[in-house]
């Protein structure tokens, strides 16, 4: 049985640049239910981390390193990362 | 290799990654910590990283490169930390057979930096304040390059 169809998935969440100023911490762990998504796992953080909920509705997301959806489905020991308006160069 | 550094470009350790006999264009992109007279002041630019999404998409934004201009030699990298104005926080080299293709893909490899590196800046003022660059919310927003 695919393990993101039950049971609880532990997610490593990451926050950046002034995100990390406004969660109060660069990193978190959360116990989600599965299946759960991206914005699961953000709703949770919010909850979890009240700095947390001064991110914007639908902030920039990426799931294992790459950009995501924030549909995107999550398995247990994902890294999900919330990321603000991207400023290189 | 790494394309983040934390200590200043070398332009010519990137001149070297691409020289060959066969390249007779070769275009150099240099993204420098700006004060402008709307700048406010600007003494530094402090960058950030989610390092390793930011290596690999810089893998992927090279890859594609050379995929589109297979001729291009391509080499880049982009400074993290603190930045003072002046200094480069962003360099490219593209040598290619012909200066079009070099300058086609060294322009293309700055627009995607830009535009897909998960890296972030904060400008650092002489007064003393701080504020974190956003480029979709600030049209009017500087910064280097």
């Amino acid at each position: 049985m695919d393990a993101s169809l039950g049971g609880t998935g532990t997610v490593r969440v990451r926050f950046f640049a002034r995100y990390a100023e406004l969660a109060g911490r660069v990193e978190g762990i959360l116990a989600v239910p599965l299946p759960a998504t991206v914005g699961d796992v953000l709703a949770r953080a919010r909850r979890e981390w009240p700095g947390a909920a001064a991110l914007p509705a639908e902030p920039l997301a990426a799931l294992n390193r790459r950009q995501s959806a924030l549909d995107s489905p999550v398995s247990d020991g994902d890294e999900v990362a919330l990321l603000p308006p991207f400023a290189g160069g | 290799m790494a394309h983040l550094s934390t200590v200043p470009l070398s332009l010519s350790a990137l001149l070297s990654e691409v020289a060959a006999p066969q390249c007779g264009g070769t275009c150099v992109f240099l993204g420098t910590v700006r004060d402008g007279p709307e700048d406010g002041g600007v003494t530094a630019i402090e960058y950030s990283a989610y390092d390793a999404m930011a290596e690999a998409e810089f893998d992927r934004i090279l890859a594609e490169t050379r995929g589109r201009w297979p001729d291009a030699r391509v080499a880049a990298a982009h400074r993290l930390g603190l930045v003072p104005a002046e200094e480069a926080s962003v360099a490219i080299a593209v040598a290619a057979p012909h200066r079009a293709e070099a300058f086609a893909a060294c322009r293309y490899v700055i627009e995607e930096i830009k535009r897909r590196l998960p890296i972030w800046k904060k400008e650092l003022r002489a007064d003393g304040t701080a504020t974190w660059v956003d480029p979709s919310g600030h049209p009017s927003m500087v910064g280097p390059a």
